[in-house]
């Protein structure tokens, strides 16, 4: 298999630029008095933020550079996100963590939940106790998590949060996730109209530019320009049709996911956590207790912190129906222990539908690019 | 003159190289890999001149393992993990599970339909691959198949532990505590076995095994396997040879020109 370099529009960032562009971005807004919360993961419902006239920003961290640093007070055998995202903060070169206000942790997965604790000794920890199954019990219990985070808010901004405002958020986030959607539901033509590795990429750094309506807009933009170059034709190809699922991608996306396409595989779909995950549920705007209606919504998230999770199968189920998908690469980050004990089931389910299977664990070094990329062109040839 | 197909293997220790004339195999020969993968290449080249297989028209190269991208004259590279899967299908002449243990790491592949389908590779660590092997021998002052023969007359003693850099050092405390040098051996190569059969236990095993890469000429380790496994693992005569087979395969299937083909 010859590979080939990706071909990327001229005004493509990569995610490292497009973070470190918003240092500037971020610093203005904090001189012009703004309200910032750092956050870590999809749980979290931001619309509480938005509504305390707040802006969320994303905390995980996808980058080697600060694990030396977390590794003075975590083991080493931990998942690499939570130790770039607690490294960042320990040796304080994230300027993110450095603008937020507080942060908003989650009883999510063993190691995050523990490393909260730490962090606490950087930055006020605010942790949401996330229930791991979703029954009456469970949802009751999530909607007093929320109701005690709008309080937060309040306390430590010295605001009161009304209901208006909190409608107001649903309807902004939900635009939000329906436009972040269609983005990734292109993923669905075929032939692929984009590269997967952009398609991830725009999302995650999409993050960054802390304007949710500018963001809409611009993901909204893109999406018309890819769909209208599609149907002119420029793009046709046929090439295998990934999807990839498991940890969040983006601190491996440069030796998986691109070597992946330029290897000769188009990645066209996402079950991650910074994939469509979080996005194919909106929030019920009907829904007349607006707490109620957040803590559906974000428990049903299909995180394999819950248990059971069978949510996440029906997903890819017709995730491989709808974006024709031949293979499924799923990629566990070292130690993580929810997701690395769910890929039975995952590979199972993807093998009894026909469909080639790779699970591929790592972390964020480089040390084992080589091997990858002889397993992910093994994999490509499987399906020749 | 028929076409020719030729297959390399440029493993981490060893370079295998096959040449099939249409479906005869003509040409063989295994050359150490060294430290210049593309030097290894180059005397490959001065070896099929010798032979009479000088490169050039008629001749189709496809190459293979580690070094793969080192061969600069090869028309085509294809990863070890399918030439392994081609290679022993063709020596079992049937589907079968391909276990190929190599020099730096160790695979298990799902042949169906005549082609690998599905593998499990071990992760970055040379416990349980041909390296691991070559240091304990190395420790224990013999060379592999002194290994295998001291092993054969040993009592495994434990060596547990899953790191090689660990796993010498419990060979060093055996060695030091005055245990035989044959019931190290056959601890080391124990190692191995239960490093290797867990790898096929995970992916799980079809009807037929067998065993590919240099180790499989150890009828020791090959019995051994067995055993673990609880089932026969077949060594063919040319195991050592199934990438560089499956490369030629796939050359002679790919690359062929319709005159070729029709010879084949």
């Amino acid at each position: 298999m010859t590979a080939s370099t990706l071909h990327l529009p001229t005004d493509f960032e990569t995610y490292s630029e497009a973070r470190r562009a918003g240092f500037l971005r971020m610093k203005a807004l904090k001189e012009a008095g703004a309200r910032v919360v750092g956050i870590f993961c999809t749980f979290v419902p931001t619309e509480l933020i938005y509504a305390a006239g707040a802006l969320p920003v994303g905390l995980c961290a996808y980058s080697e550079e600060p694990i030396a640093a977390a590794e003075a007070d975590l083991p080493r055998n931990l998942c690499p996100l939570i130790k770039a995202s607690y490294g960042f903060a320990r040796s304080d070169t994230c300027p993110y963590f450095y603008f937020s206000d507080f942060v908003v942790g989650e009883t999510t997965c063993d190691g995050k939940k523990k490393m909260f604790e730490l962090l606490g000794r950087y930055k006020e920890t605010y942790v949401m106790q996330l229930p791991h199954r979703r029954d009456d019990a469970a949802l009751a219990f999530w909607r007093e998590q929320i109701l005690a985070f709008q309080r937060k808010l309040e306390d430590f901004y010295g605001i009161s949060i009304s209901e208006a405002e909190i409608r107001t958020a649903i309807r902004r986030k939900n635009r939000e996730r329906r436009a972040l959607k269609a983005f990734l539901e292109l993923g669905k033509l075929n032939p692929a109209p984009m590269s997967g590795y952009e398609m991830g990429t725009r999302l995650d750094a999409g993050s960054f530019s802390f304007d949710l309506e500018g963001r809409c807009r611009e993901i909204e933009t893109r999406t018309a320009q890819v769909r209208a170059a599609w149907e002119c034709g420029k793009t046709s190809r046929r090439r295998p049709r990934l999807l990839v699922t498991g940890c969040p991608n983006a601190g491996v996306r440069e030796k998986i996911l691109r070597t992946v396409e330029e290897l000769g595989a188009d990645v066209v779909a996402f079950d991650t956590c910074n994939g469509i995950r979080e996005k194919l549920l909106p929030v019920d705007e009907e829904n007349p207790d607006v707490y109620d209606a957040l803590a559906r919504k974000y428990l049903d998230i299909h995180c394999s912190v819950m248990s059971p999770n069978d949510g996440r199968l029906a997903d890819l189920g017709q995730m491989l129906e709808e974006y024709a998908v031949d293979g499924v690469l799923e990629i566990v980050l070292q130690s993580c222990h929810t997701y690395a004990v769910e890929s039975f089931w995952i590979r199972q389910f993807v093998e009894a539908r026909g469909r080639s299977y790779l699970n591929l664990e790592t972390d964020y070094s480089q040390a084992d690019t080589g091997q990858l990329t002889t397993r992910l062109a093994a994999f490509l040839e499987t399906m020749e | 003159m028929m076409d020719e197909y030729i297959g390399i293997d440029l493993g981490s220790t060893a370079a295998k190289v096959v040449v099939l004339r249409g479906k005869e195999l003509v040409e063989r020969f295994v050359l150490p890999t060294g430290w210049s993968s593309r030097r290894t290449a180059e005397e490959i080249a001065c070896r099929l001149a010798q032979s009479g297989h000088s490169l050039g028209p008629g001749r189709k190269v496809v190459a293979t393992g580690y070094g793969r991208q080192s061969v600069d004259f090869a028309d085509r590279s294809v990863t070890e993990i399918t030439c392994h899967g081609r290679g022993g299908r063709y020596l079992m002449g049937r589907d079968c599970t391909v276990v190929d243990i190599g020099g730096q790491d160790t695979k298990v592949i799902t042949v169906e339909r005549g082609t690998a389908s599905s593998f499990l590779m071990n992760d970055k660590c040379s416990a349980g691959t041909g390296k691991f092997l070559e240091i304990m021998a190395n420790r224990l002052a013999v060379d592999l198949p002194e290994l295998f023969t001291l092993a054969a007359a040993g009592k495994p003693l434990a060596i547990s532990s899953v790191c090689t850099v660990f796993a010498e050092s419990e060979v060093v405390g055996h060695i030091g505590a005055g245990a035989r040098r044959e019931d190290i051996a056959a601890g080391v190569v124990e190692s191995v076995v239960q490093k290797v059969a867990g790898l096929c236990t995970r992916h799980g095993l079809g009807q037929t095994v067998a065993l590919t890469g240099g180790l499989c000429d150890s009828s020791y380790l090959v019995e051994r396997l067995s055993q673990k496994l609880g089932r026969p693992v077949c060594a063919h005569p040319l195991g050592r040879y199934a990438g560089a087979l499956g490369a030629a395969l796939i050359a002679r299937e790919k690359l062929a020109t319709s005159e070729g083909k029709r010879d084949a």
